[in-house]
């Protein structure tokens, strides 16, 4: 059950992700898009993070997806239609490239490189508490600074927008 | 725990089944079909349509669009604050207090440079 249900979310997920990019028209792109961080929301549920699982909905289908579609309106993509995809060289490369990411990750998560620390909440803790109490908890105690940090990010993020979207205005 | 978001799921999938079956099988089945010209033009708001649909649209669309993200994150934060706010204590009201504080410097700002208004 649990492991079909893997299978099928993993499978949405890559089929939406290649739809994202095979799609001329950019706004059907951003619709894939929506459904790949749908299922992947789906696969953060499935490792017990469902505080994860809820932003990725939020913010990401949500808020994120919004912001695309406006970029996507504003850039007027009416060419980007019509042009056909080069082969050749392009391919190559391509190719060659994913080549290389694929054994990286490989490397990465079949040779033992990533082994986490086990930390003070164990799964079993986790699920008692609560997902979204031991984030908290953790977040405002031990990782303090970089959540401060964040709020001077999004702070540089209005900032910037404005200042080149002014300039436009103007 | 995994059976209330079982129910969610199978919430989700009658609800695209039930839009799919009443959309594409019974309201096909039901309808009429007797299609003209007048009835198949892009209905917008009862005037003819004037040019495409792919206009540019103005960047202050983007402005509100990135202003809502930045308090959407906010309150993404403040969710897990207030869930775990009666083990933290008065001193996780301060940094939220700080968070919320830097963040109403950015509202401040778009708000003064007129990037809400809508002219």
């Amino acid at each position: 059950m649990e492991l079909g249900l893997f299978i099928v979310l993993a499978l949405v997920a890559m089929a939406s992700a290649i739809a994202v990019i095979i799609q001329r028209n950019p706004v059907y792109s951003a619709l894939y898009l929506i459904l790949t961080f749908l299922s992947l929301a789906g696969l953060y549920l499935q490792l017990q993070a469902q505080f994860i699982a809820a932003i990725q909905v939020i913010v990401y289908a949500g808020a994120i997806m919004v912001l695309f579609l406006f970029v996507i309106m504003l850039l007027d993509l009416r060419k980007e239609e019509q042009r056909a995809v080069k082969g050749g060289y392009q391919l190559l490369i391509g190719l060659l490239l994913a080549a290389i990411l694929l054994g990286e990750l490989g490397l990465v998560f079949g040779g033992g490189v990533l082994k986490g620390v086990p930390g003070e909440f164990s799964p079993e803790k986790v699920s008692a508490l609560g997902n979204t109490q031991v984030v908290g908890r953790l977040l405002f105690t031990d990782f303090l600074l970089p959540f401060e940090l964040t709020s001077v990010i999004l702070l540089v993020a209005i900032v910037g927008a404005i200042v080149l979207a002014k300039r436009r205005l103007d | 725990m995994a059976a209330d978001y079982a129910y969610v799921g199978l919430f989700l999938l009658v609800g695209i089944l039930f839009v799919v079956f009443t959309i594409e099988v019974l309201s096909r089945l039901l309808r009429p079909s007797r299609p003209n010209p007048e009835k198949l033009s892009t209905y917008e708001c009862g005037e003819r349509p004037i040019g495409g649909s792919w206009i540019q649209f103005h960047v202050r669309y983007y402005l509100y669009a990135l202003v809502y993200i930045v308090f959407a994150v906010e309150t993404v934060f403040l969710f897990p604050w207030a869930v775990a706010f009666h083990r933290l204590g008065f001193f996780a009201f301060i940094e939220m207090m700080i968070f919320i504080a830097i963040l109403l410097v950015g509202l401040a700002y778009a708000w003064k440079k007129g990037a809400l208004e809508w002219v």
